[in-house]
């Protein structure tokens, strides 16, 4: 008996479910009348292919809040309020959450993150929107967001974003987003069962610096494992061989261009490191092997500035520049007046008085810091590259730096040409006796060129704070390569200091493929030793009547 | 000539009577006297001492070019590592197939590295007067080249000590590369015996400590009549006034050249005899520090007068020992301050300051 009974209650049921199916089909039906904000809330249903609907027709309305929804959807900042069932867009406020309406953008306020419920994705969806996000932004004005979607859209190519880039190509006038565009098509032509379309595939990608560019062709001149061209049509293994050769002789010049880059930012650390002591060495005669520890101080002025303004990296970043420049210039003036005024005409004496000068701030920095290195941040404008294309990329903070170099070598030649002091300065290094006499205060210039040049020192060690290590041992390995500069461009010449500084740096960078660093710094090095044999005075030697002393 | 090989001054015949008297009596108590024993000298203090010796040794050849003949080489410490690599070589082929892998042809780090040959310039060391030869021809031969160059160029100053300081510290910088085929980072260290006998006996260290004593002796006492000699008087000349003696027709860089070769063979000589006292030689020993360190030495003690040097080498070094040992901190401090203080106010070292005494005595 009792299975008699059951069998009507499944029919009932089977029935049920049928009408409940049919209701949620005619309620979709009528969806694309429903509202904007209607469709919105849509967004929360649980089955992922109600979302997926959800989310076409909201990319259909003419609103301009649709994408930054889809966009906050993607993210994982679209919300739903556990109470009220609003959609929201959050923003995370320590651990608060700042909820504004999704469809209007109305602030609600601050919630708990417990009142709140994220609405979910999986990966299909997500892919999906992210395409749909790309082609409505396909047509937006701005042409960094223009090219942004296409490739985007160009990672997962499909017939109907194919269309809407071939749609968008016709009317593009921005240069680089037809560009993309044309990559895009292009590397798609190839897959045609067409042969000129694909002809005329390779044809656009030989203009075109892009790794999948080069791959794509490169596939099609491969062989397979039995030594069979895997393209049986020679016509287009031809075209794509001599596209792929136009394409890697463009190679070549970006390799050039990155070396040479690579050797001016190493150079302009040099110059920053030697060009001090361009000043102590080249102008005042003095050698002064605390050089380095100078640069070491200014680096650890910028690790000091950075935990008394632990929130303004950058800001802390900037004040280290002045900062480092009075830390170390004073103490430069501290050792002219307290050591190396004593020793005048006495150069090595001088050198061994700050060697020990440069054994003591490493012990003191040891003492005070610890000999563990300290890291320094490096603020958000100044890390990351700047992508030219696929094969070249240059890093923001050594093209700062190489900025910042040439900024202070303008600087510094400026100083000594139009100030007071740089006339005095060359004035005494010219004729000690003769400007004594005309009134010119010699002790306090000393003094002045000294900290000037120890300044400068420091100022180098903020630029290096950011590429290197903060150690105790950041100025030594600078000493030697500083020197190296300093003789090699040609004793008290400024200009001599940058082309030396500059030329060892792509010198070294060009060596380094061939040779591997160690050996590059080596061969630098003896080179230098056995250019100095030839000519001693450097390459832009002083002339006339200062060159005799 | 006994008067000029002596030297003729009584600061002399003292450092080389105490000399001979650590030389002899040191290892004698050692050996003779048993442990517990009032006169008897621990193996540490014996290879300590013998370290003290050698740096003598190189202080001494540093002094022979700074103090006599105005050349400060920043340097130094590259001959002396090249003569300890020398004995290094000589020493690790001796280990044989007692080695870590037993290879019986190739020296550990060799086998590390997979090499399956040994490199041409290792062939020639399994033979000690080879080796012996090789201490003093290779810092002989790099100060011929380094020398001839410079010299002949008319390279001075501080453009040469800067010159000779980037050459050490590019020696440091290849030493350091495995593919050298001088065991890299690590150096040559692991050694058992030289000419057949256990370096960790007793009697070798006592012999090594007596070795070193008598060749610093011999080194001082050809130091002391080489600069009697003219050759000495005309490189004394060269200090004072080069240009003067240029004019009057002596070819000064032929000059310069002996006396630097002269010193970089006593230097190699001190690294040969270090190593096998110290067990390890390794890249550090290039590094431009080490150098300075010499020179403060030389300085500390009194430039220009050979037993001077002598004195700085081992006040300088048993200072250090017993600084790093007490407060690790202060040695660089202490080493700092003496660099400064004795550039200032000491400018002949110890020896001017006994000398102005002596001096100041002697006026009264």
């Amino acid at each position: 008996m009792k299975y008699r009974v059951t069998y009507p209650v499944k029919f009932v049921v089977l029935v049920l479910m049928l009408f409940s199916f049919i209701g949620t089909s005619i309620a979709q039906e009528e969806a694309t009348e429903l509202t904007f904000s209607a469709t919105v809330s849509r967004l929360k249903v649980r089955a992922l292919t109600a979302k997926g609907k959800a989310i076409e027709q909201l990319a259909k309305f003419q609103n301009s809040r649709k994408i930054l929804i889809l966009q906050a959807l993607v993210d994982g900042d679209l919300f739903e309020v556990r109470d009220s069932g609003q959609i929201v867009i959050a923003e995370s406020k320590e651990d608060k959450y700042s909820i504004v309406l999704a469809d209007n953008g109305n602030g609600i306020g601050l919630v708990e993150s417990s009142a709140i419920k994220k609405i979910k994705l999986n990966n299909r969806l997500r892919s999906k929107i992210r395409s749909l996000v790309a082609t409505l932004q396909l047509n937006s004005a701005a042409a960094e967001v223009r090219l942004q979607a296409v490739k985007t859209l160009g990672k997962s190519i499909n017939q109907q974003s194919l269309f809407t880039l071939k749609k968008r190509a016709e009317i593009e006038k921005d240069d680089d987003v037809l560009d993309a565009l044309g990559l895009v098509i292009a590397l798609d032509n190839l897959n045609s069962t067409d042969r000129l379309i694909r002809l005329k595939g390779i044809e656009t990608l030989k203009q075109k610096t892009s790794l999948k560019a080069v791959n794509r062709l490169q596939a099609i001149i491969d062989k397979n494992n039995e030594g069979q061209f895997i393209e049986p049509d020679a016509e287009i293994r031809k075209q794509a061989n001599s596209a792929l050769v136009k394409i890697q002789a463009r190679l070549q010049v970006y390799a050039v261009a990155e070396t040479v880059f690579f050797g001016l930012s190493l150079g302009a650390v040099l110059v920053l490191a030697a060009i001090g002591l361009a000043i102590t060495f080249g102008v005042m005669g003095v050698i002064n092997m605390a050089h380095g520890e100078m640069m070491m101080l200014g680096a650890y002025t910028t690790y000091v500035m950075q935990l008394l303004l632990p929130h303004h990296i950058g800001l802390s970043l900037i004040l280290s520049i002045p900062a480092a420049f009075m830390v170390s210039g004073i103490v430069g003036i501290g050792i002219e007046r307290g050591i190396i005024r004593h020793l005048y005409g006495r150069p090595l004496e001088t050198l061994l008085a700050t060697f020990g000068v440069s054994l003591v701030l490493q012990q003191a920095v040891r003492s005070i810091f610890s000999p563990l290195n300290r890291s320094v941040i490096t603020p958000d404008w100044m890390s990351g590259s700047w992508q030219i294309n696929d094969f070249l990329s240059l890093t923001w903070n050594r093209l700062y730096i190489l900025v910042f170099c040439l900024l202070v070598f303008a600087f510094l030649l400026q100083i000594l040409r139009r100030t007071r002091l740089g006339l005095e300065v060359r004035a005494v290094s010219q004729n000690r006796n003769m400007a004594k006499a005309m009134g010119i205060p010699t002790d306090r210039v000393d003094a002045m060129t000294f900290g000037l040049g120890s300044g400068i020192a420091g100022v180098a060690g903020v630029a290096l704070s950011q590429i290197t290590n903060v150690g105790p041992n950041l100025g030594q390995a600078y000493i030697v390569d500083s020197f190296m500069v300093v003789v090699f461009g040609g004793v008290g010449n400024l200009w001599g200091t940058l082309v030396a500084g500059f030329s060892l740096g792509i010198a070294n960078k060009v060596l380094e493929p061939y040779a591997g660093a160690v050996l590059a710094k080596i061969l630098v090095l003896v080179f230098i030793i056995l250019f100095i044999q030839k000519r001693p005075r450097g390459l832009f030697p002083q002339k006339g009547r200062a060159a005799e002393s | 000539m006994l008067l000029k090989l002596l030297g003729n001054d009584q600061e002399s015949r003292f450092v080389l009577l105490m000399l001979l008297a650590v030389t002899l009596i040191i290892p004698l108590c050692n050996l003779i006297f048993s442990a517990g024993s009032a006169f008897y000298f621990s193996a540490y203090t014996v290879s300590l001492i013998g370290k003290y010796l050698t740096f003598a040794l190189l202080a001494l050849s540093l002094d022979l070019v700074w103090g006599y003949c105005g050349i400060l080489v920043l340097g130094q410490g590259a001959f002396f590592a090249l003569g300890g690599y020398a004995m290094g070589m000589y020493l690790m082929r001796q280990i044989g197939d007692r080695g870590v892998y037993g290879n019986p042809d190739l020296p550990d780090f060799m086998v590390f590295l997979d090499w399956k040959e040994l490199p041409w310039y290792w062939s020639g060391f399994e033979s000690f007067p080879f080796a012996l030869l090789m201490v003093m021809v290779a810092p002989a031969i790099l100060a011929f080249v380094f020398g001839w160059l410079t010299f002949r160029s008319r390279v001075t100053g501080v453009y040469f000590s800067i010159i000779s300081q980037a050459l050490t510290y590019a020696l440091l910088l290849s030493f350091f590369r495995n593919e050298m085929g001088f065991g890299g980072n690590n150096g040559l260290t692991d050694f058992k015996d030289i000419i057949g006998f256990s370096l960790q006996s007793d009697t070798v260290r006592a012999l090594l400590l007596m070795g070193s004593g008598m060749i610093l002796i011999a080194a001082f006492m050809v130091c002391q009549w080489m600069i009697k000699t003219r050759l000495g008087r005309v490189v004394t000349a060269i200090r004072d006034h080069e240009s003067r003696v240029r004019f009057l027709g002596y070819r000064v860089e032929m000059f310069k050249l002996w006396i630097f070769v002269f010193s970089a063979i006593l230097a190699g000589l001190a690294g040969a005899l270090y190593v096998p006292q110290v067990g390890i030689i390794n890249p550090s020993e290039f590094s431009p520090l080490i150098s300075l360190e010499i020179v403060v030495w030389v300085a500390v003690g009194g430039r220009g007068s050979l037993y001077g040097a002598i004195i700085g080498a081992v006040l300088v070094n048993y200072s250090k020992t017993v600084l790093t040992g007490l407060f690790p901190e202060v040695w660089l401090f202490t080493l700092g301050a003496v660099f400064i203080l004795v550039t200032i106010y000491m400018p002949d070292g110890l020896v001017g300051l006994w000398k102005r005494k002596i001096g100041g005595f002697k006026d009264e």
